[in-house]
């Protein structure tokens, strides 16, 4: 049992003349964990976490930090004691970066040229160029400013993060790529991170626990994401978790003993009609084996582009993915440097899954 | 010779820029009637919109009163005080402090609201008191709409500050009075182009004073981010001027 960092006990928030948006919510948060509130909107998972640092004050019910009831703590020291990133970065238009980063150091009292100087590093922690410290929240992309927006945070090294949709306003591909690094981030800093989205999908990429919130602010269910998709406590997480949760539970086993073919695989230069003059499909390498595309058997029409990647060490819904999505049937795995390391096939990869749910259901 | 040549020949004369009633003594006199006025009305009007501003409290009030005191007639409040409080400087100062007060309290009030709500939010999320927000968020972001509201109020005061002439103080009204009452009709058009000269070489400087305090953050934005001045800020310093400047 891991040791509880932040305590809610019977936490109610009721405005005046509503339903309440959080209800009796009793639960205990991990501490060096990212905990993630997940929901539709109206469940109050972000009033749930606007109440950790009181910029929501519950209307009943008892909130504690490190064994400390947050009522006692004068509001704006509490909230200094936490890093807090949100959807809009929030950042302070007219200062740069550097000050933006250093904005709680300096509310505490660091002097400013301290405070700059482990902004620079934060800059670096956050994976942004040194370069970009001088610029002004305006002239950044929507996924810098989320990362400035994460660096200012943990400027004063606060052991609690609290996050509100923090990648929920950039594009997918950005989003996936915060996502990673904040994992990357939390693997070194062991923070306990609290994490709002309304996206099951980020919930349980991220989450080493999930609270799944329903309308009317109760908890329908607290778990590690994989037991969230394998088991939904009831009818109202099963279906917010969705119809694809049985393709996404398949991202928690790994496919390490997936059976790689090898695969007829020609250069660039001739390659492309490979595939017709030897009536099978042919992968098509660059000089280094690097997969650039599909030679099919039956017209001429040159380079398809691939499906997915398969890398060693990826898990069964990767791999599946790989095969459904190349057009070839083939799934294409790469080694750690991108060199093709052979292909997979879509009924092995079942097999495979097969034999994980026998096993699992052997053990219970 | 034309009203204009004699316009130009009046400036020109040499014996009217020396002397107590020299054109650079009735400017610097304007200038410290001005000033005094634009201070007395800042300490009254920039507390409350900042204040207002910050909590959005009295707002309603504060927009009625402001309609309200800026229909006042100049010259009517101007011999209302002096006929009540007497000769001297201060009753015609009170009266402008009155009809300067609402562009600069309307003005530092929809410069602090028209600060985004996230960055006000995120500002208290991270830890900063209420007068931090205020001053350190909330003040530097709204400057720009602000100095809007500062600007009209500035320009106004300086067209306006010429009716102090008539009670009679000096400045540059006096040129207007004077020249009414002799039928000098260059000496009128020569004063009402000090005071217009005067009231752009201001405003140029307080262009300038903006653009060197403003952070370059808030003036490479292009996204629109800040709500441009709400209508009281919209003041009619022209009219303003022809009603002060020729009674």
């Amino acid at each position: 049992m891991a040791e509880a960092m932040i305590e809610f006990q019977s936490v109610t928030k009721q405005y005046q003349g509503g339903q309440p948006a959080v209800d009796a919510l009793s639960m205990s948060i991990d501490k060096g964990a990212i905990t993630v509130f997940v929901g539709p909107s109206g469940c109050g998972k972000t009033t749930s976490l606007r109440m950790i640092n009181r910029m929501v004050e519950p209307t009943s019910g008892t909130i504690t930090v490190a064994g400390e009831d947050v009522s006692q703590v004068p509001a704006a020291k509490l909230r200094r004691s936490m890093g807090y990133v949100m959807q809009s970065s929030g950042l302070l238009p007219h200062r740069s970066v550097l000050d933006n980063i250093a904005t709680v150091p300096r509310l505490n009292g660091v002097p400013k040229a301290a405070a700059r100087k482990r902004a620079a590093e934060l800059l670096d922690v956050v994976g942004l160029a040194s370069v970009l410290g001088k610029r002004y929240p305006s002239q950044l992309s929507g996924g810098q400013q989320q990362r400035v927006g994460v660096a200012r945070a943990l400027a004063a090294d606060p052991p609690v993060l609290l996050m509100d949709e923090p990648f929920s306003a950039v594009d997918p591909v950005v989003r996936d790529e915060l996502q990673q690094e904040l994992l990357r981030l939390q693997r070194e800093l062991a923070k306990t991170i609290v994490f709002v989205t309304h996206d099951i999908d980020e919930a349980t990429v991220l989450g080493d626990k999930v609270a799944v919130f329903a309308v009317g602010g109760k908890l329908a269910q607290y778990a590690a994401p994989e037991e969230i998709l394998r088991a939904p406590a009831n009818d109202f997480v099963a279906s917010f978790v969705g119809r694809d949760r049985g393709f996404r539970h398949l991202a928690f086993n790994p496919a390490d003993a997936v059976t790689l073919h090898p695969v007829t695989m020609v250069g660039a230069n001739d390659g492309q009609s490979a595939g017709r003059r030897s009536g099978e499909w042919a992968l098509v390498v660059d000089t280094d084996n690097r997969p650039l595309g599909w030679s099919s058997p039956r017209d001429g029409a040159g380079l398809i582009p691939g499906g997915s990647l398969f890398r060693k060490g990826d898990t069964l819904r990767r791999a599946l993915d790989a095969a459904l999505s190349s057009p070839s049937g083939l799934g294409v795995a790469v080694d750690d440097d991108g060199r093709v390391a052979g292909v997979l096939k879509a009924p092995e990869v079942l097999a495979l899954i097969e034999e994980v749910r026998h096993h699992r259901e052997d053990a219970t | 010779m034309n009203i204009f040549a004699e316009t130009i020949a009046w400036l020109a004369d040499p014996k009217h820029w020396t002397g107590t009633g020299g054109i650079p003594t009735r400017l610097l006199e304007h200038l410290q009637y001005s000033g005094l006025v634009l201070l007395i009305a800042a300490v009254i009007a920039v507390p409350v919109g900042l204040f207002i501003g910050h909590t959005g409290r009295g707002r309603v009030v504060a927009v009625a009163v402001a309609g309200a005191l800026r229909a006042l007639p100049t010259l009517g409040l101007l011999v209302l005080f002096a006929l009540l409080a007497g000769s001297g400087l201060m009753p015609p100062v009170w009266a402008l402090v009155i009809l300067t007060v609402p562009p600069l309290l309307a003005g530092t009030y929809a410069g602090i609201s028209s600060v985004d709500a996230n960055v006000v939010d995120a500002a208290r999320a991270v830890g900063m008191t209420e007068l931090q927000i205020l001053f350190r968020v909330e003040l530097p972001n709204g400057l720009q709409v602000m100095f809007g509201g500062i600007r009209t109020a500035v320009l106004q005061v300086i067209a306006t500050v010429s009716v102090v002439a008539y009670l009679p103080l000096g400045g540059l009204g006096r040129y207007l009075f004077d020249g009414l009452v002799l039928q000098d009709f260059p000496r009128m058009l020569g004063g009402s182009l000090l005071i217009a000269g005067l009231a752009i070489v201001v405003d140029l400087i307080l262009a300038a004073v903006q653009r060197m305090v403003l952070s370059p953050g808030l003036t490479l934005d292009s996204r629109g981010s800040h709500k441009a001045a709400e209508d009281l800020t919209a003041a009619a310093p022209a009219g303003a001027a022809v009603q002060g400047g020729t009674p």
